[in-house]
């Protein structure tokens, strides 16, 4: 799993999700923010008729942070919103992640499990909307 | 001279202690929380972060909370925070067509692909006050289909094809920024949807209405609404693409016009574009109506009604500008005005003087009244 594909899903978790998840991989190691964790704005950006010139839709709370690990590697969280802790946690995880001896435990005891319930959240919506589908029919008028 | 008159504090702090008495009213009533305007008032949150122009629930639940849900006041507490954030990043522009779609509607095709998906809606409903809703009771939860949604393409894509409808290319251009540069008029049209998705629902809804009964027609139809939640993604370094940072929920409207052409193009159907954070339906119809609207000088079409005219339309579209400057008219002009009451007293004390003076003589010995007048005027 690349980076980029572990930070979605910790990004999509929620965070009470992700920490208790994150809690039981009994994973310990000391780490210090050399970034943030800060809270600013990231611009929003849509595209006219949904395919063509970029615009400026508004803007969005975003939280994000880097973290060091006593070896000196490295990590990276940005999650929407405002929670600090979050996006340090994504940080740490990220940084884990990058290191050999936790990366096979990280993605299979925890982003996996967690982008499964993501999928199955997102399946029960579907399921949700799909109640909501309309079924035609012709009506027949005399005969 | 410039005298400057201090006072009121005390006036003031009273008010405000009191404005917040009335906020928590009856203290026998459990207070509200902004948990439950976040869930339980979840459009209102909606339309405060889409003309904020500010993606947080719950800051924008907390702006309701203390504006007692005042909409145009609480739109004005979030765009005040908003400029105490620094702005980290960009998007990358919202893919739309990887919309989670909660509802997906289509009033020109009856059968597409992915179908007509109703989501939560208020349509349909007979609009009769439900009084099931004074009294406590459970609601069930939402119904769900066995199987989940098929995919939902993009329907004006459908047209594509064909070439029945003008395409929507990128051709990489950046996007002017309001928010770091103030409009300079005439502007393109990516400022003027960054205007519109903030621009103020009742205003917008008005000016599209006034295009549908004829001031600026321009002949749409809803070709699609889709709603739901997109995944946002922006570049950081350090990774080896784009990076997901969650999903926030918007609405798009895509809306079918009458036909453009030229001697060189076949006529084609033209296009008007609407999107908004959050479940905002009736605000992106509005602004798809007003994009199309204010797209006439480039469509060749004669600009002769209030919805065409950029400059009129966009700068008072804000809600924020706009309650900031008639609300300034509270603020004290006791000097103002008082400089009106004199020039008022003059102009009454010679006017009288004329009144009682022979006519014939009014013209030839009295030239500076005439000076006076054209002053007042």
């Amino acid at each position: 799993m690349t980076p980029t594909q572990r930070h979605r899903v910790l990004a999509l978790t929620p965070y009470a999700r992700l920490l208790s998840v994150w809690q039981t991989l009994g994973i310990h190691t000391d780490h210090r923010c050399v970034r943030g964790p800060d809270t600013g704005m990231a611009m929003v950006r849509g595209r006219m008729g949904g395919s063509g010139n970029a615009f400026n839709l508004g803007e969005m709370t975003v939280t994000r942070a880097s973290v060091v690990l006593e070896d000196g590697s490295l990590g990276h969280g940005w999650v929407a919103g405002r929670n600090k802790p979050q996006a340090e946690l994504i940080a740490l995880i990220d940084a884990c992640a990058r290191q050999q001896a936790w990366a096979r435990r990280i993605d299979s005891e925890l982003v996996e499990p967690l982008a499964e319930a993501l999928e199955e959240e997102r399946q029960q919506a579907s399921q949700a909307a799909a109640a909501t589908r309309v079924d035609f029919f012709t009506m027949v008028r005399g005969e | 001279m410039y005298v400057a008159v201090k006072g009121g504090e005390k006036a003031i702090a009273n008010a405000h202690q009191w404005m917040a008495d009335r906020r928590r009213g009856d203290r026998e009533q459990p207070e509200l929380d902004v948990d439950q305007i976040q869930q339980q008032l979840g459009l209102a949150v909606d339309r405060v972060m889409a003309e904020a122009s500010l993606h947080d629930r719950e800051l924008a639940a907390l702006a309701l909370k203390q504006a007692s849900g005042d909409l145009v006041e609480a739109v004005f507490l979030l765009r005040a925070y908003r400029t105490t954030l620094p702005r980290l990043a960009e998007t990358c522009p919202l893919d739309t067509g990887a919309m989670h779609i909660e509802r997906r509607i289509s009033a020109t095709f009856k059968d597409v692909p992915g179908g007509q998906v109703l989501g939560p809606t208020y349509d349909y409903t007979h609009r009769l006050l439900d009084f099931m809703l004074l009294a406590e009771g459970e609601v069930p939860e939402a119904d769900r289909a066995e199987a989940s949604l098929e995919q939902c393409p993009q329907i004006l894509d459908c047209l594509n094809a064909e070439g029945l409808i003008e395409q929507e290319v990128d051709d990489g251009s950046e996007p002017y920024d309001i928010t770091r540069d103030p409009p300079d008029f005439p502007v393109d049209r990516a400022t003027r949807l960054q205007m519109l998705a903030r621009g103020d629902e009742g205003y917008l809804l008005a000016l599209g209405y006034s295009t549908q009964r004829g001031y600026g027609r321009n002949h749409p139809f809803a070709g699609e609404i889709r709603q739901g939640a997109v995944e946002v993604e922006i570049e950081v370094e350090g990774f080896d693409g784009p990076l997901c940072i969650g999903e926030i929920m918007v609405t798009e409207c895509q809306m079918i016009n009458q036909f453009a052409g030229s001697r060189e193009k076949a006529p084609q159907f033209t296009r008007g574009y609407g999107l908004a954070f959050g479940r905002n339906e009736r605000k992106t119809m509005a602004m798809a109506l007003v994009d199309r609207a204010l797209r006439a000088e480039e469509l060749g079409e004669p600009i002769q009604s209030p919805a065409q005219q950029a400059e009129f339309v966009l700068a008072h579209a804000d809600s924020v500008e706009a309650s900031g400057f008639v609300s300034h008219l509270k603020l004290p002009h006791y000097v103002d005005f008082q400089s009106e009451l004199e020039l008022l007293r003059r102009l009454r004390r010679e006017h009288a003087a004329r009144q009682t003076a022979p006519t014939t003589e009014q013209a030839a010995d009295h030239p500076e009244t005439a000076g006076t007048e054209e002053a007042a005027q």
